[in-house]
């Protein structure tokens, strides 16, 4: 059995509602609340940066699978905000975690799904027997310029996800993945903010390559929605997970224990792997997830997974999801938010 | 000058056409309106576009589609007057088989204009850039000054401009290629995002793709096609100045006025004559105007005859803009002017559906360019 042996996520404390960020742009907060189903998002701390996220992250996914991180034989980290331009966000991370120096480092990217990519290769080099784990993580402190529809969502945090084949808490069943060359969001080499195509990054886009993805996958698995406990998809506002999940023929209910972008924002990379960590906090024995996620340029990595009788042993061994989401929340005033995202410019 | 007729139509729907590129949509409409005419070549073809350059980085428009088309080696020309060069290529093509030099003349209009250009940045190229767009200003503040005034004028309210978009949109849920065939009611529109006071998004045209072509020959060819074609009886343009401030009023468009009163001596009609108008919205307040400077209104009645319902398809006394106008059924800019003819087109065959305006005998067609420095009108008239 080949699957994930450990998890954990990580959301920073601070928070900005989409209320106020409405209110400093002149906008109606309440058609951004209605529209997107977007109420408030989290906000990198001013000493948090994607490594810092994903090394809290990785920490709780090491508390609950209790192995030697020495025995961790590659590290992914997907992310479109890693710290360097050049410089692997994972050399800093495997010092501060123990693991390697004998270890396999590489730093992923592909829009929102590079922490998905990740989680395949990942799975990819347990099933080949190349290595006893894989540790694969997506984090993201995404930015969205001033003023953009994006800065409603953009936000911070990432989940981790040790891949293995003894005491699997989530057995991977199936994977499919499709791309296509569309290029609905992009952001260029030296430049602050991502663009997007508007609503091109629609339909075209986020629910072509999801369902498309999906239906191969329910194909693959032979499964039908209804055989799912849970399902999981990206989140890059409120509505169109729930939407895209009706197309596929899954429920409100399938969708909702892993919808937390009305409140957590879209962590990007983070997003639908924080999701799956949600997911995971409550799952029983025997539950099957459904799991698509969505990358801008784009693509789908699609994954089943069955929960073992393993997992029970292993919740409460970390920090949940949704107490880092509803508890000791710091907001911010938009002032503080410009601050504590640097869009303030000083000088040196 | 010989008579001039409207035998063949053919247009894309508006709206995001992600699919199609410039070239793609302008050969559909082309193809269809050279097939629904039963035309079996055209001597040239003009094409009206505001600027391919800046939305998809391609000039020499007139080559590019003559080459699509397969109509090569034909003389093939791009028409630009801003958000009149549909229009303007129309009249080109009417002129040209007014004089005899051709017999069978495609006219048509293309914009794409969603493609990932910055819209504002290059509608605003059609203002004054020297003594205008550098101070900031764009085409909705443009057009938002003018409702200001009028408002402050002659007393226009919010609710009078609103329904400018509520009538355009209930009439664009009938048009089958319409970019937006949803009603609206008159709270969405005055709750709608503001974007330069007093005018809102639902004030707005939107941006978008398509493409529009009509096949114009003379009387005699028009009559051995064996089908149905509209007779054009005038075709006139006017210009005023560029920017808003060279202007004695901005509650009036001169060139909108000159260019009717042209068209209005050429055919030798009075307004009372025309039954049916498609006008350039590109915003409600437009509408209003026009439609007071075309003489339908008093100036200074044109929001309250809209709020009356004297502009409605059912039971109006001059039913403006039946294809949903700029306003619902997209403005692809340089496609606009020709999308124009075309709803006169299908009125007066009587081929409009459930957008039929009854016995209908004259329609007028005002396309305008910039703030309206630039406007073209035409009068059809059934056969």
């Amino acid at each position: 059995m080949i699957g994930i042996v450990g998890y954990g996520a990580y959301l920073p404390r601070y928070r900005i509602k989409a209320e106020v960020i409405a209110t400093q742009w002149g906008a109606d907060p309440a058609s951004v609340t209605r529209g997107l189903q977007l109420f408030e998002k989290t906000v990198p701390g001013q000493d948090e940066d994607t490594i810092t996220i994903a090394v809290e992250a990785a920490k709780n996914a090491l508390r609950r699978a209790q192995i030697d991180p020495r025995e961790i034989g590659a590290v992914y980290i997907g992310s479109e905000s890693h710290p360097y331009a050049v410089k692997p966000s994972g050399t800093i991370l495997i010092d501060a975690l123990g693991i390697g120096p004998h270890v396999h480092v590489a730093s992923y990217e592909f829009a929102c799904k590079a922490g998905t990519e990740a989680m395949y290769v990942a799975y990819s080099h347990v099933k080949s027997e190349e290595m006893r784990y894989a540790l694969r993580i997506g984090a993201d402190t995404s930015q969205g310029a001033p003023g953009d529809a994006l800065e409603y969502s953009a936000s911070a945090g990432g989940a981790a996800f040790i891949m293995g084949r003894e005491k699997v808490v989530a057995e991977i069943l199936h994977t499919h993945s499709y791309t296509s060359d569309t290029p609905d969001f992009w952001r260029r080499e030296g430049e602050d903010y991502p663009r997007h195509g508007g609503r091109f990054t629609g339909d075209p886009a986020y629910f072509k390559h999801i369902t498309e993805a999906g239906k191969a996958l329910l194909e693959k698995s032979k499964l039908s929605p209804g055989d799912f406990r849970y399902a999981v998809f990206h989140m890059p506002n409120g509505k169109f997970p729930m939407e895209v999940g009706k197309r596929l023929g899954f429920t409100k209910e399938q969708i909702e224990t892993g919808w937390l972008v009305p409140w957590m924002g879209n962590t990007y990379s983070g997003s639908s792997p924080t999701g799956l960590a949600a997911v995971l906090d409550v799952a029983k024995p025997g539950d099957l997830i459904f799991m698509v996620s969505f990358g801008s340029g784009a693509g789908s990595d699609g994954f089943t997974y069955r929960v073992t009788d393993e997992i029970s042993k292993v919740q409460d061994r970390a920090p949940k999801v949704r107490q880092m989401l509803d508890e000791k929340k710091i907001y911010l005033n938009y002032g503080e938010y410009a601050k504590f995202r640097r869009k303030i410019k000083l000088n040196d | 000058m010989r008579d001039v007729a409207v035998v063949g139509t053919g247009m894309t729907k508006f709206g995001e056409l992600w699919g199609q590129s410039i070239r793609d949509i302008f050969v559909e409409a082309a193809q269809q309106a050279i097939t629904d005419s039963g035309v079996d070549h055209v001597d040239s073809l003009y094409v009206g576009s505001m600027s391919p350059g800046l939305f998809v980085n391609q000039e020499h428009l007139g080559a590019v589609i003559a080459d699509y088309l397969g109509v090569n080696p034909i003389p093939a020309t791009r028409v630009e007057s801003a958000c009149a060069s549909g229009g303007a290529a129309f009249r080109q093509a009417f002129l040209e088989v007014a004089s005899g030099a051709s017999d069978i003349v495609l006219a048509g209009g293309v914009e794409k204009m969603t493609d990932g250009a910055d819209v504002t940045d290059a509608l605003a190229t059609a203002a004054d850039q020297e003594y205008e767009v550098y101070h900031g200003i764009t085409f909705p503040g443009l057009y938002a000054m003018i409702a200001k005034a009028h408002m402050h004028q002659f007393g226009t309210t919010r609710e009078q401009l609103a329904a400018v978009a509520v009538k355009n949109h209930r009439n664009g849920a009938k048009n089958p290629n319409a970019q937006f065939r949803s009603e609206v009611t008159l709270a969405q529109v005055m709750g709608s995002t503001m974007v330069a006071d007093p005018l809102r998004l639902l004030d707005c045209s939107p941006v978008s793709d398509g493409a529009a072509a009509v096949v114009v020959a003379s009387l005699d060819v028009a009559r051995k096609l064996n089908k149905s074609f509209v007779k054009v009886i005038a075709s006139a343009q006017a210009s005023d100045t560029i920017a808003l401030h060279g202007r004695e009023s901005i509650t009036t468009f001169k060139a909108v006025v000159e260019a009717v009163k042209k068209a209005y001596k050429i055919a030798n009609l009075r307004p009372a004559d025309i039954n049916l108008v498609e006008v350039h919205d590109c915003f409600t307040i437009a509408e209003i105007v026009v439609s007071e400077d075309l003489g339908f209104f008093e100036k200074g009645k044109g929001g309250e005859a809209v709020a009356q319902g004297l502009t409605a398809i059912e039971g109006g006394r001059i039913p403006i803009n039946t294809s949903g106008g700029l306003k619902a059924k997209g403005h692809p800019v340089g496609a606009t002017g020709i999308a124009q003819i075309i709803e006169l087109y299908e009125q007066l065959t009587s081929h409009a559906g459930p957008r039929q305006v009854k016995n209908v005998r004259r329609g007028m067609a005002q396309n305008m360019g910039g703030s309206g420095a630039s406007c073209v009108v035409h009068i059809l008239e059934a056969q």
